[in-house]
């Protein structure tokens, strides 16, 4: 038998339901597997192995106490969760030296649920500092590698969690996907992330980077696991005024369904000269398969592809610029010492934020200034209308938009830190959905010669997760890149 | 005068909401600092704010109030800067699309009614306060009160339609009592529930172009605001007669001093670098919970007044004081629906009820008086029973006491006399004790009636009927 931490959640539902296994022997596998391969990945800020115990007991005797075919949902999953999602009382640093003491006295509303549903928070993950970032180099702590090479990065901002995930470090984690945050990590690491439709799952108690964008989804080691976490983690929320008011179905029964009939929308903008050649090959196959099962590509356009880009780097950094100015050293956090007020604020913030935040913030800061408003932050909400519009008239006409979730297999450590603009490049294929507020999932369909993952795209309807993820499952069903594990 | 002013104000209500705009705290002044605050309105990462609907209800109450225009989409909207006092480091405050537009509200200005645009209403957060304090050590020290961050502020521009200081306080005394009659606002400008700023600049009379305008702030009375536009009017005629030239600038009322001074200039504004707050949902207002609002309102001072006029008779003036405030209005109102005389009761009300409320600082919400009371003691002026000067004291004695007119004057022996004949025997009684000035006032000093009255009154201990002592003197007189 393989070891437990390299269980899947549905797996551990089952072996713990039947009573085979326990939770401490799930949680000290994965103990022990963050013992002997953390050093080398680096994926958690905080490991949060003491009051782990506690829970894990608790979770033991209720699962004790009922029967063999309940519903075990989430009792004794140990989960790690990105430190940028607020935990009451547990450490929170968003990768921030100026965050580098804050215990948040509050819980937020994604792991709430998940508390409720009696998971172990095995730790808080590694993050692109504020998750601003595509690499995790941008932590204000550490650099998380990624398991399938540890010359590479994980990719990010969600590096951290989708690292752990790829090490068996948990059995399964949440991120953030702010302009691809979730999917390019999972895709870098070969494991499954999702990004919910904006207004799905609500913001409470996620640190804010760009907070139109900004959606929590999950991290997990196949399709099944991803449908279970974002069954618990959706919904309205009375404390997020943008969270949808909307029905949530239980997103693993639409799993099994077929996918004959099933329209894919190619979109000739995501295939041009100069993207990854091998990636490009692994698409292709991917489609080929797809067809296969019944699927139908359909050639489409989304024309103001080439806008998103700069528009995402016009409105993210606008938002991001007030959402990061409640850090003045003022109320939390890191405080430096100065002659005044002025001072004390600049030593704070010059102190506390690293080199990409600060460039962010001040991208942001002139974008909105008195007479660049209606050049930048206006003309790019006016394009990011357009880029929905694009998804839209789309989806008049397929089902489901496929891409790459990256053009580029995961990059050396490094490689890119000199030049920003090649980093923010890395985000082409998944800035867009996080301007339209559509769903999309990116889950492993091959690897390269390197033997590094590659990921693929789906992108889907406003709330209709539900075909996303059914032709993600019907895809890993008939393929096996989701089983390979890293040798570390 | 050959210049005029051009004034504008910005008016400042805090709303009187139990729970602050955007979390549950509550918005009650004078807690221990810090005490009324949460997570979300000390600004920590990671939590949202969510509109608290009364005061959405409260702004729309007061737009329709002033005749403004009811956005039928509204949003929030960030104001970005740096202070200690603001945790977030914005104000979630309304920019573009503000929740009412294209207003007004009248004033009498020299007799005229005379209206005055109201630009625009928005609703925002408030911020703490800073508290400066030096240690004891020497060092100084300031310190950050969060009880007041986030307590629901409504911003009402004008136009810059008024011309004169007293059209100012004009305008800021109705302003105030529709928010008092709204019940959206205290309208306590001392302790600061209601501020004003105001943008003036002048002109030459007849003058199409706008001149350069000042902004002062710290107005905080209603004397103040005139005494602020009155120097500030004459510093700037000043300047211009003295060949300079007005600066665009902010300045300070000091009201020690009596002068405003300024504060910055043009060039050390703030950018806000105000952008649509993303974590609200725009705000759309459905007909039928408008309607329902439109309902709720109540009868709003110009329509009480003019009403007031209308049914009860009264004088222009009588009528503008006793609106003033709903309370005043409602208890002038229900001393008529007890029986009163409208126009007896008026003068009652303004004379000796609001006299003695003065004089012991007291509200018309305090007043130990019922209506129906002052009511009934008129009707014992009215069917001859007490006379309008033994009232004075019946009046006081109600006061004190809480005991009815009837009671009063059974108790005290205060009932009028009526009897011709004893009014008679004291009539003859003074007229011969004074010989000398019935002689002179049968040679044409008619101003003598005064001062026999007044013997007769003193005789009867003031309970003489007083027209029956009239008749009664001029037959025994002419």
């Amino acid at each position: 038998m393989s070891s437990l931490n390299m269980l899947t959640i549905s797996e551990a539902q089952n072996l713990l339901r039947k009573k085979e296994i326990s939770v401490i022997d799930i949680l000290e596998a994965v103990f022990w597997r963050i013992d002997s391969v953390e050093e080398k990945v680096k994926a958690f800020i905080t490991i949060n192995k003491e009051n782990s115990l506690t829970v894990a007991k608790d979770a033991q005797k209720k699962i004790d106490s009922i029967g063999s075919n309940d519903n075990i949902s989430l009792l004794g999953i140990p989960i790690a969760v990105k430190d940028n999602i607020c935990t009451k009382g547990i450490l929170t640093t968003c990768a921030s030296k100026i965050l580098y003491n804050f215990i948040p006295p509050y819980e937020s509303t994604v792991t709430m649920r998940l508390k409720n549903k009696g998971y172990i928070l095995v730790g808080k993950t590694n993050l692109d500092e504020f998750a601003m970032g595509s690499s995790t180099e941008n932590s204000g702590f550490q650099t998380t590698l990624n398991p399938w090479d540890l010359e590479r990065v994980p990719g990010g901002s969600s590096g951290g969690s989708a690292a752990a995930v790829a090490a068996d470090e948990c059995i399964a984690a949440l991120g953030s996907d702010t302009g691809g945050s979730i999917r390019q990590p999972a895709s870098f690491c070969g494991v499954v992330g999702l990004k919910p439709t904006y207004g799905r799952v609500s913001r409470f108690g996620l640190v804010a980077y760009a907070s139109s964008l900004d959606q929590i989804g999950p991290i997990t080691k196949n399709v099944r696991d991803s449908a279970i976490l974002l069954k618990i983690i959706s919904g309205h929320d009375p404390y997020d005024s943008t969270s949808a008011p909307i029905n949530v179905p239980d997103f693993t029964e639409c799993l099994e369904k077929d996918i004959k009939g099933l329209k894919i929308g190619i979109p000739k903008e995501y295939f041009i000269e100069g993207m990854d050649k091998e990636i490009e090959n692994t698409i292709f196959q991917a489609i080929k398969l797809l067809e296969s099962l019944g699927a139908i590509p359909v050639e489409i356009s989304l024309p103001h592809t080439e806008y998103a880009v700069a528009t995402y780097y016009i409105l993210a950094t606008s938002e991001a610029s007030s959402n990061l100015a409640r850090y003045d050293g003022v109320k939390y956090g890191l405080r430096a010492v100065g002659k005044d007020l002025m001072d004390m604020y600049l030593t704070t913030r010059a102190q506390g934020f690293g080199a990409e935040v600060k460039r962010r913030i001040m991208l942001g800061t002139y974008a909105l200034s008195s007479g660049y408003y209606e050049a930048y932050y206006r003309k790019a909400q006016q394009v990011r209308t357009l880029i929905k519009k694009d998804f839209e008239d789309a989806f008049n006409k397929v089902d489901i938009i496929v891409t790459p979730t990256s053009p580029t297999p995961p990059f050396k450590a490094g490689e890119k830190t000199q030049d920003p603009l090649q980093m923010y490049l890395t985000d082409i294929y998944t800035i867009s959905m996080n301007l339209a507020g559509v769903p999309a999932i990116s889950i492993p369909c091959g690897f390269t010669s390197n033997n590094l993952p590659v990921g693929i795209q789906f992108i889907g309807k406003h709330f209709d997760e539900e075909s996303i993820l059914k032709i993600a499952y019907a895809y890993e069903q008939s393929t096996d890149w989701h089983r390979r594990k890293p040798a570390l | 005068m050959k210049y005029e002013a051009v004034i504008g104000l910005e008016v400042h209500a805090q709303m009187l909401t139990d729970t602050k705009i955007f979390c549950g705290c509550s918005t009650k002044f004078g807690a221990e600092p810090n005490s009324q605050t949460c997570p979300v309105c000390i600004g920590m990462p990671g939590v949202l704010p969510v509109l608290n609907k009364k005061a959405l209800e409260f702004a729309v109450k007061t737009g329709l109030a002033t005749n403004c225009q009811i956005s039928k989409l509204s949003r929030f909207a960030r104001k970005n800067y740096f202070y200690p006092d603001l945790p977030k480091g914005y104000q979630i405050s309304q920019y573009e699309l503000p929740i009412c537009e294209h207003g007004y509200i009248e004033i009498v200005s020299d007799g005229n009614t005379k209206k005055i645009g109201i630009t625009r209403i928005h609703m925002e957060e408030d911020a703490g306060k800073n508290i400066h304090e030096s240690s004891s050590g020497g060092g100084s020290f300031s310190f950050v009160d969060l009880n007041r961050a986030g307590v629901p502020l409504m911003e009402i521009v004008s136009e810059p339609d008024i011309s004169t200081p007293s059209e100012a306080v004009e305008y800021m005394k109705k302003l105030r009592a529709i928010l008092r009659y709204l019940n959206v606002c205290d309208g306590n400008m001392e302790q600061g529930s209601l501020r004003c700023d105001a943008n003036v600049s002048i002109r030459l009379k007849g003058e199409k172009e706008l001149g350069t305008k000042v902004e002062i702030k710290n107005i905080n009375s209603f004397k103040f605001v005139e005494k602020a536009l009155e120097y500030e009017i004459k510093r700037q005629i000043k300047v211009i007669e003295d060949g300079g030239r007005i600066i665009q600038e902010t300045r300070l009322w000091d009201s020690n001093k009596g002068i405003t001074e300024s504060m910055r200039g043009k060039e050390e504004a703030h950018d806000y670098r105000y952008f649509p707050e993303p974590d609200l949902v725009p705000i759309t207002i459905n007909e039928e919970w408008l309607n329902k609002i439109k309902q709720s309102l109540p009868e709003l001072p110009d329509t009480k007044r003019e009403r007031f006029i209308k049914e009860h008779g009264i004088s222009d003036t009588d009528a503008e004081l006793l609106t003033s405030e709903m309370s005043l209005a409602d208890w002038f109102e229900d001393a008529i629906t007890s029986g009163g005389n409208p126009k007896l009761v008026a003068n009652w009300v303004k004379g000796d009820l609001l006299r003695i409320l003065n004089e012991e600082n007291k509200t018309i919400e305090q007043c130990p008086v019922k209506p129906s009371q002052l009511a009934d003691m008129l009707k014992l002026i009215e069917n001859g029973t007490i006379s309008g000067k033994i009232a004075k004291t019946v009046f006081e004695e109600i006061y004190k006491t809480g005991k009815n007119a009837d009671v009063i004057v059974k108790e005290k022996g205060l009932v009028q006399i009526t009897s011709t004949d004893e009014i008679e025997k004291a009539v003859d009684e003074v007229l011969l004790k004074n010989p000398g000035e019935v002689e002179r006032y049968r040679s044409g000093d008619k101003k003598l009636l005064g001062f026999f009255v007044g013997q007769i009154m003193k005789i009867t201990k003031g309970k003489a009927n007083p027209q029956l002592v009239n008749e009664i003197l001029n037959k025994k007189l002419s």
